[in-house]
């Protein structure tokens, strides 16, 4: 029996926010705030005493390019940075090579997970096969290998009548489908937000509806499907907007936002820094203050990491011509924790988008710490004052703007079913 | 926390004296008459017997240009032999190198060769800025065109062919017509003439060829070409490529003609002793009429003079503004 002695428990699920003890056994939680029934005295116990203790945190969004980019990183080496992150699952969509649309490849990558020992990984099974928008994937076979959902990545299936077959297939056996917005020809070569900072720049822009077209497209065919839907990603007010007035019509939609897009804005481009090169672009203040809003209001009910390791090369070139995508594992919390310390969100709110909210989503029994649930946790220091620099950084992929930027809050102890899996020096 | 960076401070050295030139946007009026005045210093060189100063003897300056062009390149090299220098120049097609990687890659090659300036021309915005943040220290870097960014030393030779004719800026209305959306020639040349105090800047385009929001640079929208063109001092005519309508940006090149091409007649509205410049090389009966080109209110030829003298100033300046900074690094 393990015992996390006088933390800080906050468990969104329960509405638990208390200083108290919580007893693991057997990979579950046993008891929390009393010493369990039975004569049996914890054998390790973790002193969280001024810490704060959550469930383990579940990331919808996290690419892991193995199979087929293991240059830049590999399943081994992220789950790494994973749990020195307090992530314990992560979910990765199927835009691996080759894409995960046969049962092989997704039997592949759980393999691999589970020689690594570490962190949850829950693939996510491409839509159409190769992601080539034509024919549908084997869904059901992919759902038995383990595919907790069904996603195009960010290539558009711009044939209406292939995506409502997708969706329409996906409904039948109440699969979850995660569209990343984008449409392809408004999006055209653009590589930032079009807007005035653009304009300066010289670079090409992606106008704002690149995503709302497509999020209103998807949306009228999720209404006609009644599928289950997920929008990954958004980065545009008007986006959230249409998605909140979805809901309110009584459809089955749900929303997340990469960390990085509440904290940052195309303005950051300046200087054409290739570390603020993310698709969806970042966009504008307007931008950041209504994804905030819908964050708060409940439009959006998760927070990613969109998380996308890059080995250097693909960052060293003129702007447009490097890899957007930012290594975001090690910085999803004290960057979450930023917006706390700014009262844009309440610290429960946050772990909320990070571990109840997502479960939900995907329908996995995980992010929570009820008695009997799976004791996944994340303990952190709320207080500690540190930097990310390429020697702590865990993950093979250094391309974060954040490096070297003050963060408050650091995972000190990861326990995946009951066991420590990372414990800070 | 997340610090807002400017495009432009990577140009200049501790003193604010010119080390790279990258863009216009950002330097002061003061920097950009001290080219002016500079290149002003150069422009009667050519026409005497010895036709060369010693500005930059025994300094090696590498023409990268990975965009084919023949008459920047060669003005460029010319101003470099000017000022004495040793010149290499390299025409590398964007199309045999595969992007970034290549890019670093040429540069750390011709590094090693002890290049002292490198003239850089590409097809991707920021490349320039991007060499200018790779290259070693004392190594200075000159924008000759970086995607729709920037081609500053276009602008600078359009201030002062503007500035040799015109004489002041201050009551200047300055017109530039044609594809702004793509034309890295017209955003240097509204950040010149708006740092340079012109009364007003104006663009006139089809919303097509506008890029978002372009009047929050200072400019004034025309779509309409004879009211945009109403009473202005100087007309820019910009280059329509020919990709423009594929791209469904235009229906065609006699529609865009017979809205925007510059014709004695449209000029009629702008003022009596207006001017009119185009930075070549010209489509003739797309964007502007032959009578207009060759006709007496044209500088298009006086601009290509012009450039070698504006290049000179500015290759001179920026490996001073380096040799500067170097002397100050040993001293310290």
């Amino acid at each position: 029996m393990l015992l996390i002695k006088n933390g800080r428990l906050i468990d969104p699920k329960y509405q638990l926010d208390k200083v108290c003890d919580l007893y693991i056994d057997n990979g579950k939680v046993i008891s929390i705030g009393k010493v369990p029934s039975g004569d049996i005295a914890p054998t390790k116990t973790i002193d969280a005493t001024g810490l704060v203790v959550t469930p383990g945190l579940i990331d919808i969004n996290t690419h892991l390019r193995e199979p087929g980019q293991t240059q830049k990183a590999t399943i081994a080496s992220e789950s790494a940075s994973a749990v020195a992150s307090g992530i314990t699952t992560m979910v990765c969509p199927p835009t691996t090579s080759p894409v995960v649309d046969s049962p092989a490849v997704a039997e592949l990558i759980l393999d691999r997970a589970e020689a690594t020992g570490l962190a949850n990984i829950l693939p996510v099974g491409a839509l159409t096969q190769g992601l080539k928008s034509e024919q549908l994937a084997p869904m059901h076979a992919l759902s038995r290998s383990g595919c907790v959902a069904f996603s195009n990545g960010r290539e558009q299936i711009s044939n209406s009548l292939v995506l409502l077959r997708c969706l329409e297939y996906a409904a039948t056996h109440d699969f979850l489908v995660i569209f990343h917005p984008q449409d392809k020809d408004l999006a055209g070569k653009g590589c930032m937000h079009d807007d005035i900072t653009c304009t300066r720049l010289g670079l090409t822009g992606i106008p704002e509806t690149a995503e709302t077209v497509e999020v209103s497209r998807c949306l009228l065919l999720v209404e006609q499907t009644g599928v289950r839907a997920h929008f990954g990603q958004l980065s545009s007010e008007h986006s959230t907007r249409m998605v909140i007035e979805a809901r309110k019509r009584g459809l089955n939609v749900t929303a997340d936002v990469a960390i990085h897009h509440l904290l940052l804005t195309d303005e950051n481009l300046n200087g054409f820094n290739s570390l603020f090169h993310v698709i969806p672009p970042l966009r504008s203040q307007l931008d950041r203050a209504g994804l905030l809003h819908a964050l708060v209001t409940d439009g959006i009910q998760a927070i990613c990491s969109d998380h996308q390791p890059h080995d250097p090369a693909a960052k060293q070139a003129p702007f447009a011509a490097t890899e957007p995508g930012i290594s975001g594992l090690e910085t999803l919390l004290p960057l979450g924790l930023m917006l706390v310390e700014q009262q844009l969100l309440s610290l429960s709110q946050l772990i909320e988008k990070l571990t109840s909210s997502p479960a939900e989503i995907l329908n996995i029994n995980r992010g929570a710490l009820g008695i009997g649930d799976i004791a996944d946790i994340c303990i952190f220091d709320p207080k500690l004052i540190w930097e990310l620099t390429p020697e702590n950084c865990v993950s093979a992929g250094k391309n974060t703007p954040v490096m070297g930027i003050p963060l408050k809050g650091k995972v000190t102890h990861t326990l995946i079913k009951g066991n420590l899996v990372y414990q800070a020096l | 926390m997340f610090e807002l960076k400017d495009a432009y401070s990577v140009q200049l050295n501790q003193e604010g004296q010119l080390k790279h030139f990258i863009t216009v946007e950002g330097l002061s009026r003061t920097l950009l008459t001290e080219i002016l005045d500079t290149a002003d210093s150069f422009v009667g060189m050519g026409a005497q017997q010895v036709k060369k100063v010693p500005l930059l003897r025994g300094k090696t300056v590498a023409n990268l240009f990975f965009e084919a062009s023949t008459r920047t390149l060669s003005t460029f090299e010319l101003a470099a032999k000017r000022l004495s220098a040793d010149v290499l120049n390299l025409n590398i097609s964007t199309s045999s190198t595969s992007k970034g990687e290549t890019l670093k890659d040429t540069l750390q090659t011709l590094e090693a060769m002890q290049t002292d300036m490198f003239v850089v021309r590409h097809s991707d915005s920021g490349a320039a800025h991007f060499i200018a943040e790779q290259v070693t220290p004392n190594v200075a870097v000159i924008n000759a065109g970086d995607g729709r960014h920037a081609h500053p030393t276009q602008a600078m030779l359009d201030m002062l062919t503007i500035r040799r004719h015109k004489g002041q800026f201050a009551p200047l209305i300055v017109a530039i017509v044609g594809d702004i959306l793509h034309s890295r020639v017209a955003r240097s040349q509204i950040h010149a003439l708006l740092t340079l105090g012109a009364a007003e800047v104006r663009v006139i385009a089809p919303t097509t060829l506008l890029p978002k929001h372009i009047e929050m640079l200072g400019v004034r929208v025309f779509t309409d070409m004879n009211q945009g063109l109403k009473d202005v001092d100087v007309v820019i005519m910009l280059r329509l490529q020919k990709e423009r309508m594929q791209s469904a940006l235009l229906p065609s090149e006699s529609e865009f003609y017979h809205l925007y091409g510059l014709t004695n007649e449209k000029l009629k509205h702008a003022k009596p002793d207006a001017v009119v410049m185009h930075p070549g090389p010209i489509n003739r009966g797309v964007e502007i009429e032959s009578a207009v080109a060759d006709g007496p209110r044209s500088l298009i030829l006086d601009q290509v003079t012009n450039g070698i003298a504006v290049r000179m100033a500015v290759m001179s300046m920026a490996m001073s503004g380096q040799t500067s900074e170097k002397n100050n690094l040993v001293e310290a």
